[in-house]
């Protein structure tokens, strides 16, 4: 997957140019937001226990997706290794738990911050590496957390994992814990969107997307590469961490076979299929990635896996762009064809 | 948007308030079961890395449709629900979730893997929802006062373990013991019962450990160091993979200790054989079960019982597979236990009837071996024989071995 080809460069000009308008600009843009908040708020009291769990392991795969695309979608460096940051962010949150009782709340802060440090850290000698062989050294990670995780014994126990606690709402609040949890997953879920949209609408979102699409043009306009690269590198780290320690919370329990080689390319399919630099494909993806195996199971049992590739097909074939950039498509004619008729051509 | 934001703030405050008003429902007792039916939920993993143990999951569902077909349990058909969780502890959360929040099974039945189980221990019995049989050797799974809605099946690893110390002991009590070991729970647990066994004389009689790790390649260069050792007794506890080169290298090099292999590793079809008989001869295992590749069950009630059962129910399933056997003597338990419950089927008594499993045969079990539980003893099978490989079968030894009772 070669970056800087027209369409491609073309559909960040446009994405980036939507991203600098306001949000005065774009009435619809903001009532269709308000709409999914809406949902989103209301949703513990149209569901159950079950359901709910589900849709806050949606909100942890989304935060997560969003870390990716930052770094793959918006920056062009691949990674197949991000569950090890899930995972990392995870363990952080559970042994800080389990060993040191310290607060789940401070315990998602810090996962964020281990993980900002070690992805910076994996991504400065990163940085000699393009494309498939970034793609390659980041597998490693991948392969080797889950191994390192049953190494450190004491900290991590072993391969038999840390069994949690559910955290219970706080303030006397009569809500349950899982929609405690929920709503809890759902407020971070709302602030790393913000933040992201923040940096990637400005100066720095520009420069992250030059790198991409050009970086020697990049380089000649006086964009640090490395530098950006890197922190790059750090931020998607924190996202997905945050979003692993959040799931730590969500399932109570953590271990080596939670974060396997699949999880890290679970969150590669969510962000191709839920579409390639763009905010809103985090929560396409997370809820592709959520639900869709579950109704492949449904359809089949004995293949299960084989459904799931022919759904990944439909998808690729019928949105090439992702699913964002489908119902960007599709929200594009409809309007064109409104203004046609209001002009009354 | 700063009219959004309180939009969004009012909105959650209404809705806090609407949920604070609304009480508890009380729990029920009777769930899953109709006049007609019982609904058994169950996850395996169909799929990902530990794909090959979910023929358990399979063979299980097909003796439950040989009871249904033979009319069901006092009336009862069973309604067995089997999902897939990939041996993924988040997923088999979601799974186990399900089954009990959405499907509404009367029981948790055979969840299989340690760390799918340790995920769902706590929430299960926070729901007091029956965990049974669960399909794993670690050790935890007996303990009912802290977990007593869980309950374990199969002799646990450090029981085996316990067994070969006290033969080492009463035979060779000045033997040099070198012992290899998958370096994860599972190899830990064999190696702790082993050396609890020992007791005291551990540290005199162990003279090398060695350990590999699961992905590792091969284990020829433990096998020489534990050859350098001067160890005349080898415990060998690992996966077939592994014990198929342990086995060949140590024969290779012209090791020859009396070699202890692990229950795990006993299979002829996938282990001896590959390994090659006439290396295999003088190794000495822990059964439970008959080996269903070993020729000496040719003729015996419970095995062509399960042939016949293999070919009517479950044809596509592998004859050589002893999961296959290990399902169906667990399932064959499990109705047991919904025969016990009567026409009682809640929670409570199928808990209590799991609980008061006496003296119970199960066809695939060596002759001898009874499945016992208690409510203070959540491990159905505590039993075990050593046997002797005399290069064409285990040929069994000594008496069935309690670790219990001693």
């Amino acid at each position: 997957m070669a970056s800087g080809s027209g369409g491609e460069t073309k559909t960040a000009e446009r994405a980036a140019a939507a991203a600098r308008g306001g949000l005065a600009d774009r009435p619809l843009g903001v009532a269709a937001v308000v709409v999914v908040l809406l949902i989103a708020v209301s949703l513990p009291f149209i569901m159950s226990g079950f359901r709910l769990f589900q849709f806050t392991q949606v909100l942890t795969y989304s935060i997560a997706l969003l870390g990716l695309n930052l770094l793959t979608g918006y920056n062009g460096q691949f990674s197949l290794g991000h569950g090890a940051f899930y995972g990392i962010g995870a363990y952080t949150t559970a042994i800080m738990i389990d060993r040191w009782d310290i607060g789940y709340g401070w315990t998602i802060l810090v996962a964020g911050i281990v993980c900002l440090v070690v992805g910076f850290l994996f991504g400065r000698p990163a940085l000699r590496l393009e494309g498939l062989y970034l793609a390659l050294a980041t597998f490693s990670l991948a392969l080797a957390v889950p191994q390192i995780l049953k190494y450190f014994e004491h900290w991590t126990g072993g391969s038999q994992g840390i069994v949690l606690s559910k955290p219970k709402a706080p303030f006397g609040l009569r809500l349950t814990e899982d929609q405690w949890l929920y709503y809890l997953t759902l407020a971070v879920t709302i602030v790393l969107f913000v933040l992201a949209w923040n940096l990637l609408r400005g100066r720095v979102g520009r420069a992250i997307v030059a790198i991409r699409d050009n970086h020697i043009a990049a380089e000649a306009m006086g964009i640090n590469n490395a530098r950006y690269k890197s922190v790059v590198f750090g931020v998607s780290a924190a996202y997905t961490g945050i979003a692993g320690a959040l799931s730590a919370l969500a399932i109570a329990f953590v271990a080596p076979d939670s974060f396997n080689i699949l999880l890290s390319i679970t969150l590669l399919t969510g962000i191709v299929i839920g579409g390639f630099a763009t905010i809103s494909g985090a929560v396409y993806g997370a809820l592709f990635v959520q639900f869709v195996p579950n109704w492949a199971q449904d359809i089949s049992k004995a293949a299960p896996w084989a459904i799931f590739g022919v759904f990944l097909i439909v998808f690729m074939y019928v949105m090439p762009r992702g699913i964002a950039g489908f119902l960007h498509l599709v929200w594009i004619r409809l309007t064109a064809s409104a203004v046609s008729r209001e002009q009354g051509r | 948007m700063r009219l959004f934001t309180r939009f969004i703030a009012l909105l959650l405050v209404g809705g806090l308030a609407t949920l604070a008003g609304a009480g508890a429902s009380g729990a029920q007792t009777v769930v899953g079961v109709t006049p007609t039916e019982i609904k058994i939920g169950n996850t395996n993993p169909y799929s990902g890395p530990a794909s090959a143990y979910g023929t358990i999951g399979k063979v299980i569902g097909a003796y439950f449709k040989k009871v249904n077909d033979e009319g069901g349990v006092n009336g009862r058909k069973i309604n067995y629900i089997t999902l897939d969780d990939q041996y993924s502890p988040p997923k088999t959360v979601e799974m186990v979730r399900r089954l009990v929040e959405q499907d509404q099974v009367a029981l948790l039945f055979q969840t299989l893997g340690t760390p799918p189980n340790s995920a769902i221990h706590k929430y299960v019995n926070q729901q007091k929802v029956p965990h049974l049989f669960v399909a794993t050797g670690a050790t935890k799974w007996n303990d009912p006062k802290a977990f007593p809605w869980t309950m374990g099946y199969q002799p646990n690893y450090q029981t085996e373990g316990r067994i070969y110390a006290a033969y080492v002991l009463k035979n060779m009590p000045d033997a040099k013991v070198g012992i290899l070991y998958q370096n994860d729970d599972y190899g830990k647990d064999y190696l702790k019962g082993f050396e609890d066994g020992l007791g005291d004389a551990a540290k005199k009689l162990i003279v090398m450990r060695q350990s590999y790790e699961v992905t590792d390649p091969t284990i020829d260069s433990q096998i020489v160091n534990l050859k350098n050792s001067g160890a005349n007794v080898f415990f060998n506890i690992t996966i077939p993979k592994f014990a198929v080169q342990a086995i060949k290298k140590a024969n290779d090099i012209g090791w020859k200790p009396l070699h202890f292999l692990n229950n795990v590793s006993s299979s002829l079809g996938t282990v001896l054989k590959p390994a090659g008989l006439e290396a295999s001869r003088g190794l000495i295992t822990a059964l439970y079960m008959k080996e269903i590749t070993d020729p000496q069950w040719k003729n015996d009630k419970g095995f062509t019982d399960w042939v016949a059962f293999m070919k009517k129910y479950y044809p596509e399933g592998a004859m050589d597979d002893q999961s296959n056997a290990f399902g169906y003597n667990v399932a064959i338990l499990m109705t047991q236990v919904l025969k016990q419950c009567g026409n009682d089927l809640s929670r409570e008594n199928i808990m209590k009837q799991a609980a008061s499993v006496k003296d119970f045969e199960l066809p695939l079990l060596l002759p001898g071996i009874k499945v016992n539980t208690s409510p203070t003893d959540h491990a159905p099978i505590e039993q075990e024989q050593l046997a002797k490989f005399d290069g064409e079968k285990w040929a069994l030894f000594g008496e069935v071995l309690d670790a219990f009772r001693k």
